[in-house]
């Protein structure tokens, strides 16, 4: 008994280490999480008026009535399901080199998955009667109640992997292989799972021909796999920028790869579908006319959509190139690619579907700043989830912050530890 | 690659002591905390605005979904939501819970030939069902198609012109057409709407959470979303309702057109039908082999729209074979009438039939949106 009420003590003390770690670092740490608590709060505020005036705060109508939530929600989903090609070659194909940083692709997709519920949280009409989902789930009937179980599932298992290695890396332990590698793997499916299941809420639709295509949902996937990638060598980037923690180079090249490949399929899918679209021509093209070149005077989304095509053809000619193994290239074409793909996938999925109706009416959809400012405010929480969950996780699996040390060795100047020396305490080998 | 210091530099202390809480250190905290406290109360403020009536209380909370209900749950929620209304339009409803008859499925059949556009349907039904009336929200759109095409998109929803019908055009009214298969009903994540015996498909207003997929799902656009609070006078309250069709609905919920079953279940006709000036629209038991829509399933070549997309409408459309080149000359003539008795108001266009941008509006500073200026 007396094991036990100290490993929970071990394990609370833990919790709390964390929490007030996470309120520890330099000025631009500080400020860093200042603006991004400073959006958050505009975001509530932002969301209160919705409350309180319903979704006419949005740009939203009977017409078009998804918009910009359920597009961020969508490319969220991506994101998240994209830790697994860390997961992969580690895993898998046994690249070691990439192993304790698998960690921060799946921390990662905790805080990506908890920005995609939140978005579909702020799109409801009746957020206030979420239980009905407990006490009459239309499931397997309705996608969405498929969506609400691959989410929370993956969210929990993602919750538990790296929960369970951190923690592990705290109390100086091998991790037990039982406790996590079967985890992995099922995290893996479960990953193109949640991703595959958001492409059938829309696909399944018969009265959305713009939707109703079976490339949606390999589309959703390649362009994910590139999207998701691109933003971890951003975060691997930072992490070699501003803490101690030690990112090798083979790691960058490793997701460079990725990257450019699932680019590439996501291209040509676009290119499969646009072909088959327009060389038809049936009465379905409308949906892909009003998106890449207007349809009766209406042209809200044509800059969108080619600024998409043109930043990632940009950024994949660069990714093809070896000028892209230097890092700050390979950056500007991860940028250029993930707000490429953010719009492709996100304004350039969800509205057209709605344009014209399914009645032959076009009424365009342009966010309102209220709209705005709650997406905005859930990145920024969103954001704001990983930064501390990557702030607490660095000195751990470093090993400054052990249950034998006291705090402040956590927070004392750092010494560069690489990877390969933290490998027996950090215990994340396989 | 150069370290950076990620702590002031407090020296490293041996295990087991916790580095010192300075008074310093402590006050700071306690700045920082009243701000964030009174920056998150700040950010909340909007909250106070909501009307007290919009909050669910604890009944309504854990009222049942509509199928779970027992009669005494039901009546106790019927009685709530009297109490609600007579709050709120200072008139006691006849409200009740209208259950579908036996041995009844209800059809609709319309006679495209006889249609005049004059978008009175349109106007019945919104006074009939209690609909919003800012921001408007109708179940019926009617459109003006060139003849010749069945292809919506060559459709006119904005026509408005004095001289309706015009002979180049026939007119389309497009309601829910309560399919057999409808998606709508499927893709409900919490079973909020479903079809009733009868063939209706209904929305538990009080069961709906919003997602509006269900929107995305029809191909015929016949769901409505509550973007606002819906407003109407409280003179023009109809008081006869039913728990699945007209009562008052709230902000955030789904609604469409229910064959208006709290007449229909009880013998009479839908209010479009009542007010269809040329008796272009048919309704009635297509069990019942000698009811009017039987036999004109029967003997006109009917048809639904969109039968590609496998929903199986119970809202059939048809041409009067007689008259190929133009409408009902009868129909022709009863818009003539119309035209001379009611000047102005003649087909007038509806409050809402484009985008509820008026309501947008209200929510957008000036810059923002050009429109407004």
């Amino acid at each position: 008994m007396v094991g036990r009420e100290s490993r929970v003590r071990t394990y609370l003390q833990f919790l709390y280490r964390c929490f007030r770690l996470s309120f520890v670092g330099d000025q631009r740490y500080y400020a860093w999480m200042f603006l991004l608590t400073l959006l958050v709060l505009l975001g509530i505020n932002a969301y209160c008026k919705q409350l309180v005036e319903g979704l006419a705060t949005t740009g939203l109508t009977d017409q078009v009535s998804w918009g910009f939530y359920i597009a961020n929600f969508t490319f969220l989903v991506g994101m998240a399901a994209a830790a697994v090609m860390l997961v992969i070659p580690v895993y898998i194909y046994k690249n070691h080199e990439l192993h304790d940083l698998v960690i921060f692709g799946e921390l990662f997709a905790v805080a990506a998955i908890i920005m995609a519920m939140l978005f579909v949280t702020v799109d409801l009409g009746h957020p206030d009667r979420f239980h009905h989902l407990l006490l009459r789930f239309n499931f397997p009937t309705s996608m969405l109640t498929w969506d609400v179980v691959v989410l929370n599932g993956y969210l929990l298992l993602n919750l538990h992997i790296c929960g369970y290695l951190i923690y592990c890396a705290y109390r100086r332990r091998a991790p037990s292989r039982l406790f996590y590698i079967p985890f992995v793997f099922v995290a893996i499916a479960w990953a193109i799972s949640i991703h595959t299941v958001t492409a059938f809420l829309y696909s399944g639709l018969g009265g959305r021909p713009f939707w109703n295509s079976a490339v949606v949902a390999p589309r959703f996937l390649a362009s994910a796999f590139a999207a998701g990638p691109a933003f971890l060598i951003l975060t691997l980037s930072a992490l070699r920028r501003f803490t101690t923690y030690e990112v090798p180079d083979k790691a960058f090249l490793t997701l460079r790869n990725t990257v450019t490949i699932a680019l590439s399929i996501s291209m040509f899918l676009l290119g499969s579908e646009a072909f088959t679209e327009f060389y038809t021509n049936s009465a379905h093209v409308s949906y892909a006319t009003y998106l890449f070149f207007g349809l009766h005077g209406h042209h809200a989304l044509v800059p969108w959509i080619w600024t998409a095509i043109g930043l990632n053809v940009i950024a994949m000619v660069l990714l093809y190139l070896p000028i892209s193994r230097r890092l700050g290239v390979l950056q500007i074409a991860c940028v250029m690619l993930i707000v490429g793909i953010w719009i492709e996938k996100g304004m350039g999925m969800i509205v057209p579907a709605f344009i014209p109706t399914p009645l032959g009416e076009i009424v365009e959809y342009l966010p309102t700043v209220n709209e705005s400012l709650v997406t905005l405010g859930i990145w920024a929480g969103g954001l704001l989830i990983f930064t501390v969950l990557v702030r607490v996780t660095v000195p751990v699996l470093a090993g400054r912050l052990t249950f034998d040390q006291s705090f402040s060795a956590a927070t004392a100047p750092g010494v560069r530890v690489s990877h390969k020396h933290t490998h027996e305490h950090a215990g994340v080998t396989p | 690659m150069k370290d950076v210091r990620i702590w002031d530099g407090t020296p490293a202390q041996p295990a087991g002591t916790e580095p010192e809480l300075t008074r310093r250190s402590f006050l700071r905290t306690g700045v920082a905390a009243v701000g964030g406290m009174a920056a998150l109360a700040a950010a909340l403020s909007p909250l106070r605005q909501l009307e007290r009536d919009e909050i669910p209380d604890l009944a309504q909370f854990l009222q049942k979904h509509y199928k779970e209900m027992t009669p005494t749950e039901m009546e106790a929620a019927l009685e709530r939501i009297r109490d609600k209304v007579e709050k709120r339009f200072e008139v006691r409803p006849h409200l009740r819970d209208v259950k579908p008859m036996d041995g009844v499925e209800f059809v609709y059949a319309l006679n495209l030939s006889r249609c005049i556009g004059c978008r009175k349907c349109v106007h019945a039904c919104v006074a009939e069902n209690n609909q919003s009336r800012s921001p408007e929200i109708q179940y019926i759109r009617v459109i003006e198609m060139p003849r010749g095409t069945l292809d919506l998109e060559k459709g006119n929803h904005h026509y408005e012109r004095p001289t309706i019908p015009d002979a180049g055009h026939f007119y389309m009214p497009v309601q829910c057409h309560q399919c057999a298969n409808p998606p709508c009903v499927k893709v409900c994540p919490v079973e909020a709407t479903w079809q009733e015996p009868d063939g209706i498909t209904v929305v538990d207003y009080d069961w709906c959470i919003g997602c509006r997929y269900c929107e995305a799902a029809c191909p015929y656009w016949a769901r409505r979303f509550n973007f606002a609070k819906p407003t109407l006078p409280k003179e023009q309250l109809n008081t006869n309702m039913s728990y699945l069709s007209n009562r008052p609905r709230e902000k955030g919920v789904m609604e469409k057109c229910h064959f208006c079953l709290h007449r229909t279940r009880e013998g009479r006709m839908p209010a479009c039908l009542e007010i269809c000036p040329t008796g272009a629209r048919k309704f009635g038991n297509v069990l019942d082999p000698d009811s009017e829509v039987s036999q004109l399933l029967k003997t006109k070549r009917v048809f639904v729209l969109k039968e590609e997309v496998g929903t199986l409408p119970r809202f059939f459309y048809y041409f009067d074979e007689r008259y190929p080149n133009s409408l009902d000359p009868e129909a022709i003539a009863i818009a003539d009438r119309l035209r001379a008795e009611e000047g102005d108001a003649y087909g007038s266009l509806p409050g809402a039939a484009g985008p509820n941008r008026n309501y947008i509006a209200a929510a957008q500073p000036a810059w923002w949106d050009g429109s407004r200026a």
